[in-house]
């Protein structure tokens, strides 16, 4: 959206506050770090505002003003933190330079449209900011966890040798330790062997089941759609102790075929749900256009259903091989240690044995599901690209 | 079509591949359950590697002693026992061997003489402790504290636990009241000899949860081994408790700024059960092992990579150096007459009548 709406320099009584605001906000953190929360408030809304104001004012120029800012927060972080003070402290100095030049510029407002009210201003930023938050509680966890892999230690530990960017700190070590490891290579090799079969299984029988119960003429398609998808609806703490006991009757229980059934049985209800879905926008003329042209059911459904269905199928597969490869809990129940899974072996080694070769592990397995669903979107934009249905 | 006749095909493929290697495997095979960790380790080191080599038997590690009470009563109920030797804790042992859930042991019979002569009863002594259960190790749950945290005067006695003002900061308890409650009444002025007969009492029992009152906002409550290793490691805490082993780790290999606080630890067992129920191919192969992981020279070897104390007296004066770090044991180990100057053993006949009614109390006491 072009600029629309004209902007103008706001007053101090607006933005030195809202500035002040954020250093108090910024302040709960140091002030904490530092032993007093309230000093921190109060200190971080007194010292931004006050900055905020003398930039604006007094200095004016915007250029040497935002730089000097991010100078001097990035000295302040380095005298109270040592080097990574320096990177959070330039952050933050960048951050509050353009914070007050946005906020007294106007420049918040040029690219909404010019009728929006003072309140739908604001909430278009708080909206924004929620989201960012979101976002950001969601990505965290799985971010600290990368950093923390590659510890020269054998704990969860930051320490100081990290915090300070020694090469010292780090180490490859816990990586090493993962492919020379036989627990942890055993554990792989079974996921592999699991996880593709039961994927292969479930894409399979969730497939043909989501075609047959999209047949108006099938009785009790709501029933039998409703034991299918159970799986996913009953706590799996559950499923796992009934497939316990019913395994172990019939002699599956600690056995490869167990383990890949009761996994198959877990991945049946994500492929029946994608598969239907994408099958409410199958025209059924064309499979009677099929058999007009003298094609059997067998060859309409892998030349013209297949084909037409294949993204909700892929994905619900995709979501399939995903289940068994993270799912913990059935393996426990109906596995043997010697169907020792990755997520498995990752529970045990978090009880009795807080070793960072489990986020090396975790590191791992998030790049390579990072791969995974980055492949799939390639694939289903080109082939999107191929039939014509996107634009570009 | 061609990409479905690969993959129905590869399927199967891999399916009779499965059922080939697991029908192999069984024959030959024994799962051997444990802790996992360096305690794993160790048992594999001193026990298993050579329990192969000279056998040819594949064992299977698994790691579930955690949960070996429950599994073991679902096996049962199943009709499906896939264990054949379990590491147990002491008090799991009775409750498996009152529920019939383990086999009974002869000792004298199914177990190695000592090398010092002495028969199998002489030789692990008080550690025999019930019927089914073979004594291992000792260990004990005892403190550790962070060196750099605790100021000048490190602390000395257990009681320092409960003195906030000379150590603040948090520490990490058990989740349970094992340990904690005897701890608790001997800081509260309890003599050592009446602990028990005063924990026996209502009042007794109200005395030690007031006492752990007083440090609660300052507790982490740990209920997995590693905890207290990670929680000093990261300096959250300044001083907690866990099993003696974790805390040489981490003070010996893990070169953590940590110390022991030996007083006041209270001394368990560890060792193996026999599941009931195995097929007598199995249950024969099972006591073989056992045998041969309980001798007075293989209790001696696993003392080389973890700081426990052997179970057999005369396990004892073979006890060597750290396979890797090359230190002295005897000094480490919970049982040294340095060590033991002030220690409390796990009383299973009051904990197997209180238990249920103190941890209640304890885990309402929790939540409040």
């Amino acid at each position: 959206m072009v600029a629309l709406t004209p902007i103008s320099r706001t007053a101090p009584s607006f933005y030195v506050p809202v500035v002040a605001a954020f250093g108090a906000f910024f302040g709960v953190f140091i002030g904490t770090g530092q032993g007093s929360l309230l000093i921190g408030v109060i200190g971080g809304a007194v010292i931004m505002g006050a900055l905020a104001f003398v930039m604006t004012k007094i200095i004016k120029n915007e250029t040497a003003s935002r730089w000097g800012l991010a100078v001097l927060v990035a000295l302040a972080g380095f005298l109270l933190a040592g080097i990574p003070g320096l990177v959070i402290g330039t952050f933050f100095g960048w951050f509050f330079g353009f914070l007050t030049f946005w906020l007294y510029e106007g420049r918040y407002r040029a690219k909404l449209p010019p009728y929006l009210t003072p309140g739908q201003v604001l909430w278009h930023f708080t909206f924004r900011t929620i989201c960012g938050a979101i976002f950001v509680f969601l990505i965290t966890p799985i971010l600290v966890v990368m950093p923390l892999s590659f510890n020269a230690e054998n704990f969860f530990t930051f320490t100081p040798e990290m915090l300070r960017f020694d090469p010292a700190g780090y180490s490859l070590k816990h990586y090493r330790d993962f492919f020379t490891n036989d627990d942890w290579q055993n554990a792989l090799r079974n996921s592999v062997q699991i996880a593709p079969v039961a994927t292969l299984l479930s894409v399979s029988f969730g497939t043909l089941a989501a075609i047959g119960l999209s047949q108006p003429h099938v009785p009790f398609r709501r029933a039998i759609m409703a034991i299918l998808i159970s799986p996913m609806i009953v706590p799996l703490i559950i499923s796992a102790a009934g497939m316990y006991f019913f395994y172990s009757r019939v002699g599956l229980q600690g056995t490869y075929i167990g383990v890949v059934l009761a996994h198959a049985a877990l991945g049946i209800p994500f492929v029946i749900i994608t598969v239907t879905a994408t099958l409410v926008g199958f025209d059924r003329s064309l499979t009677r256009a099929a058999a007009n042209m003298g094609a059997n059911p067998v060859t309409t459904f892998f030349r013209v259903q297949m084909p037409l269905i294949l993204p909700g199928v892929i994905s619900g597969g995709l979501f399939a091989f995903i289940t068994s490869f993270d799912e913990v809990v059935v393996v426990l129940f109906v596995g043997s240690a010697g169907q020792k899974t990755l997520p498995w072996q990752m529970f045990i080694g978090l009880r009795e044995q807080i070793s960072p070769t489990i986020l090396a592990v975790a590191t791992i397995l998030v790049f390579i599901s990072i791969c995974l669903l980055t492949v799939v979107e390639l694939l289903r934009r080109r082939s999107e690209r191929l039939r014509g249905m996107s634009p570009s | 079509m061609k990409l479905t006749n690969t993959l129905l095909a590869s399927t199967a493929l891999t399916f009779a591949a499965g059922m080939a290697s697991a029908e192999a495997h069984m024959a030959d095979e024994m799962t051997i359950v444990s802790w996992g960790g360096a305690y794993s380790n160790s048992q594999q080191k001193a026990y298993s590697e050579p329990y192969a080599e000279k056998t040819g038997v594949n064992i299977i590690n698994d790691e579930s002693s955690a949960e070996a009470v429950a599994k073991l009563r679902a096996m049962n109920e199943a009709g499906n026992i896939s264990w054949d030797v379990v590491d147990v804790t002491a008090a799991d042992s009775f409750r498996l061997c009152d529920e019939g859930l383990a086999m009974e042991i002869d000792f004298d019979e199914q177990l190695k003489a000592g090398d010092d002569g002495s028969t199998p009863t002489d030789d692990f002594g008080d550690t025999l402790i019930n019927d089914c259960f073979i004594p291992q190790i000792v260990f004990s749950t005892t403190f550790g504290y962070r060196t750099d945290l605790v100021g000048d005067t490190p602390p000395t006695s257990v009681c320092d636990i409960f003195d906030t003002e000379a150590y603040p900061g948090k520490r990490s308890l058990e989740k349970r009241p094992i340990g904690n409650m005897e701890w608790a009444l001997l800081c509260d002025g309890v003599a050592k000899d009446e602990i028990y007969d005063v924990l026996e009492t209502e009042e007794g029992q109200e005395q030690a949860l007031a006492k752990l009152d007083t440090i609660k906002d300052s507790v982490v409550w740990w209920s997995a081994g590693a905890d207290t290793p990670q929680l000093l490691a990261d300096g959250e805490v300044v001083m907690g408790s866990t099993y003696n082993g974790r805390l040489f780790s981490v003070i010996e290999e893990q070169d953590q700024d940590v110390a022991m606080l030996w007083d006041g630890q209270m001394f368990d067992l560890d060792g193996w059960i026999i599941p009931a129920g195995l097929s007598d191919e199995r249950k024969a192969r099972a006591l073989d092992y056992v045998k041969f992981a309980t001798d007075t020279q293989r209790l001696a070897d696993q003392a080389a990579y973890i700081s426990y104390g052997p179970a057999r007296a005369s396990s004892a004066p073979l006890v060597g150096q750290h396979a890797e770090l090359g230190i002295e044991m005897a000094p480490h180990m919970p049982t040294d007459p340095a060590n033991a100057t002030n220690v409390f053993v796990f009383n299973y006949e009051f904990w197997a009548d209180y238990r249920d009614d103190i941890d209640a109390k304890f885990q309402a006491w929790l939540v409040q």
